[in-house]
């Protein structure tokens, strides 16, 4: 009885490695032939010079495409109710024309995504995701008087970012910009229709992401283009941005912790409080998918993992090394690491296993493996504990944004 | 606004059960039942002028002891013999006196041998399986020290019977009745009735897997003190309702037939009360819902305050109804051919064989009812002049009824009512000619009179994906529901249906248990 009614509204599968609406632009820019799979589409590690990259978000502006983010549009009456039994924050808090970010859990209270919530309009909303969460949807609207349109093909998406992304918008002819705030939405013109720019990002750098229709897509990138390449912007791939992100803070599904829904063995699903989205659950407002589960977790006295920012030893990344604690007990994994080049400190993400990063914080150790030259380099490095964002920017949220 | 300590949505012998039993612990009660008389499936009703007849179920073979205590229920009507089971097939009948054939007439002694041996073993496994249906099901990851205590002595009574008689209990648990049934049984006739019986209300033939589960279920049941009997009650199941309905007001429950539920009210995931049709809005810590777990969950609960996973549970959950029900007015009392008089007063079986009822099962699963179907027959008016004065009335249920028959039952109706009185004819010649009136009820007429979803008087199919901490689904079982205050205690949750009382007695207890 299900089935039926999914199918014709998802057929994704049909066609393996589509590619994106900027695809062509891409294509003529991309030096390094880095293409990956991105739920379906082809996407870039990397344009031409992933330090150059990330360079251009820090220094300059930056493009990423993320027309194969998944994105769902979401209408009707009922739509905030429905929204609020799906994701863990309060929509009736989010006011049209901003933008929150968001999770949403099964009712075990284990977290099947994150992702950003859009309320261009009163009744209207825009659910954008990583994963495809089509049917859970559905499911949960049904008895809600609301519609739930899958658009992430019809709709491209362009992240824009780094300190003169506003100096690019401005030169391409999109105005009034200046007093968009930090998670408020815009709709502007173009070609005779609509561009919706939000000032959101991936980045933790003051940045806008910016949708329209995928025939809009070529011109859109063309207008950007012709007016940002003067000041600096350039096309980049994931890794560029990834190496961003995790400055920033920000953890990704798949990477830094599982969905639920792709999990195939039971411990690894976790609860927001165990991925540090916390902050996101908000027990006052109405019931939600997984509040009752997370609100006994925390009765039971508090999370079984912790999510940390981690602050490593010298220069050595520390992708996927076993954490230890007193260099003896296995205490945790790292999901995500880096050198950082702003803050030229070794910082990573990382899962303990409660009581380590809840009751134990000190006398951490990383357990380092670095191929050199086909031999190991085991390296035990001191990991101390640190707040998240590593890296706050002032121009993120400056209003109007200018030079700081 | 009205406020009580605890209200029961659905006033069949559940809710009546679970709102006595918490009344008689001194909790202000209040019932709302939708429909103008309590305990609706089991009224007497008067189908023509003169004729009176039960209207859904007519035997009471599980009511439970426990509940008849905890309830002070009046069971003057149950004061009779044990009725018959006569089974007919080609030939001459079977008759199974006692609990469940403690004697037999009609078959070879060599075949008595062997049916005793087999009723014994069955006896004995559904006495073990039985120590669990008077309880809250272990519920896996919360087993308390309040569970040990039964699993432990389940334990040991398997041990006492040896080693081997575990080993066997757990080889046949899961197993259908066709292949246990071939394994003990000769006859084909005694065969045909434990088809039927362990398949009668289920969407399942005897050869599905797990079909035996079933005939243990019957076999759980006692009547009288005498495991496995039937008696057909004086003045026919609504002298039951009555006494159940009595039981409660003696006890302090406010009793509101005529006043549907329109929805339960709740907050941040708690029940705060419900709504009724007129609006009215009544408060109360305890909200317990003894209609169909679908209907409480998918209907009367705000979806915002549920789960996603819970709704996707419930409309998975497997409640539609096989069986027809069969009212016919007689004016004379038929003749079962072969049957002795006094045997008519029994449940007259027509289920040849094993291949019988598994042969009218199988276009069942096509969405259509056998041209020769399975039935049960009882002629609850015998001996009972004041259920007819004149003549008989006769009730039959009828296997298998597809709920969504291929063409509908507009008009696959007359279709089925003629090939059961052919059928009838067949057994009873002359019994079509005495006709005074007729009614059959498919399930989808069974679902709209009695309120019963699917038409399924189980309230959700009884097979091991539905059972214990199944039942009804995983998150709901137990009694207690993820809407906190909100209770479950119609036949939908464990141990199940029929006419026991133990959903509602047993989510009564666990509600008094429950820290406040």
């Amino acid at each position: 009885m299900i089935a039926p009614r999914r199918h014709p509204a998802q057929d994704h599968f049909r066609q393996p490695l589509t590619e994106t609406p900027f695809h062509p632009r891409l294509a003529a820019l991309c030096e390094t032939e880095s293409w990956y799979n991105w739920a379906g589409q082809k996407a870039l590690h990397s344009v031409y010079d992933e330090e150059l990259e990330y360079f251009a978000i820090r220094s300059t502006a930056a493009v990423f495409d993320i027309s194969p983010m998944i994105k769902y549009r979401i209408r009707g009456p009922g739509a905030e109710a429905m929204l609020n039994r799906l994701t863990l924050r309060d929509v009736r808090k989010l006011a049209p024309g901003r933008v929150q970010y968001t999770a949403w859990c099964d009712d075990a209270g284990e977290v099947l995504d994150d992702g950003t919530l859009f309320r261009p309009g009163p009744q209207e909303f825009r659910l954008c995701s990583q994963g495809r969460h089509l049917p859970w949807i559905l499911d949960t609207a049904e008895g809600f008087d609301c519609t739930v349109e899958d658009e992430s093909t019809a709709i491209a998406g362009l992240a824009l970012q780094g300190p003169a992304s506003f100096a690019v918008l401005q030169a391409a002819g999109f105005s009034g910009l200046e007093t968009l705030k930090t998670f408020n939405i815009r709709d502007l013109p173009h070609e005779g229709g609509q561009v919706t720019i939000s000032r959101t990002g991936f980045t933790g750098d003051l940045g806008y992401e910016l949708f329209c229709p995928a025939e809009a897509a070529l011109s859109l990138w063309d207008r950007l283009w012709s007016a940002g390449a003067p000041l600096g912007l350039k096309p980049i791939g994931y890794n560029a941005l990834d190496r961003a992100r995790i400055e920033a803070g920000f953890i990704v599904p798949g990477t830094d912790f599982i969905a639920t829904d792709l999990a195939l063995r039971a411990d690894r699903a976790r609860l927001p409080d165990e991925i540090g989205l916390d902050w996101l659950v908000d027990p006052a407002k109405t019931q939600f998918n997984g509040r009752r589960a997370i609100m006994a977790a925390r009765a039971k006295g508090g999370p079984r993992h912790v999510l940390v920012g981690l602050e490593v030893e010298d220069n050595t990344p520390a992708v996927g090394a076993i954490l230890y604690h007193h260099k003896k007990r296995e205490a945790g994994v790292v999901s995500s690491a880096i050198w950082s080049p702003m803050l030229k400190r070794n910082i990573a993400i990382a899962s303990l296993d409660a009581p380590y990063g809840s009751r134990i914080t000190e006398d951490l150790w990383v357990e380092i493996y670095a191929l050199r030259e086909l031999r190991y380099h085991k390296l035990m490095k001191r990991a101390r504990i640190v707040p998240r964002p590593f890296l706050k920017l002032r121009r993120r949220t400056v209003t109007p944004p200018g030079l700081v | 606004m009205t406020s009580c300590d605890a209200i029961v949505i659905g006033g069949g012998h559940n809710g009546l059960t679970t709102a006595t039993v918490l009344a008689k612990s001194g909790r202000k009660v209040m019932l709302f039942e939708a429909a103008e008389a309590l305990c609706a499936s089991m009224q007497t009703v008067e189908i023509a002028p003169g004729y009176r007849t039960s209207a859904l179920s007519h035997l009471v073979n599980r009511l439970a002891p426990e509940v008849i205590r905890a309830t002070g229920l009046d069971t003057a009507c149950l004061n009779r013999t044990p009725a018959p089971t006569v089974t007919l097939g080609a030939g001459e009948p079977v008759v199974l006196r006692g609990g469940y054939g403690e004697t037999l007439d009609g078959v070879s002694a060599e075949e008595a041998l062997a049916f005793a041996a087999f009723r014994q073993k069955l006896m004995a496994q559904a006495a073990i399986l039985g120590r669990f249906l008077t309880r809250r099901p272990p519920l896996p990851g919360e087993i308390t020290r309040k569970d040990l205590l039964p699993l432990t002595t389940t334990g040991l009574a398997l041990l006492r019977g040896g080693r081997g008689a575990a080993r066997e209990l757990m080889r046949m648990l899961l197993t259908n009745v066709a292949d246990a049934a071939d394994e003990h049984l000769c006859d084909d006739r005694l065969r045909g009735l434990m088809a039927f019986d362990a398949t009668l209300g289920s969407h399942m033939g005897p050869r599905s897997p797990g079909s035996l589960l079933g005939l243990y279920y019957r076999l759980t049941g006692s009547a009288n003190g005498i495991p496995g009997a039937q008696i057909v009650p004086l003045g026919g199941m609504g002298a039951l309702a009555t006494a159940f309905t009595a039981a409660a007001e003696r006890a302090g429950v406010t009793l509101r037939p005529g006043t549907p539920v329109a929805r339960i009210e709740a907050v941040q995931g708690r029940a705060t009360g419900v709504t009724l049709a007129d609006g009215t809005l009544v408060q109360a810590p305890v909200v317990v819902s003894a209609v169909h777990p679908a209907t409480t969950f998918l209907q009367l609960v705000d979806r915002a305050e549920i789960g996603t996973g819970l709704t996707r549970a419930f409309r998975r959950h497997r409640s539609r109804g096989n069986v027809a029900k069969l009212h016919l007015a007689l004016s004379r009392v038929p003749g079962f051919t072969g049957v002795a008089e006094a045997d008519h007063a029994g449940r007259i079986v027509l289920a040849r064989s094993t291949d019988h009822v598994e042969t009218a099962f199988n276009p069942a699963k096509y969405a259509e009812f056998s041209p020769d179907p399975a039935m049960e027959v009882v002629l609850p008016s015998l001996g009972q002049p004041e259920m007819a004065a004149e003549g008989c009335t006769l009730s039959a249920l009828v296997q298998f009824a597809p709920y969504a028959l291929r063409g509908g039952w507009a008009a696959g109706k007359a279709k089925l009512l003629e090939t059961i009185l052919a059928r009838l004819e067949a057994h009873a010649p002359g019994l079509r000619e005495t006709i005074v009136f007729a009614d059959l009820l498919p399930p989808p007429e069974i679902e709209a009179r009695f309120a019963l979803p699917g038409g399924h008087w189980h309230h959700g199919e009884m097979t091991a994906d539905q059972l214990l901490f199944n039942r009804p689904v995983h998150a709901a079982a137990g009694y207690r529901t993820p809407l906190d205050g909100l209770w479950l205690a119609s036949a939908g949750s464990h141990p199940g249906g029929g006419i026991s009382g133990l959903p509602g007695l047993n989510a009564a207890r666990e509600i008094l248990e429950a820290r406040p």
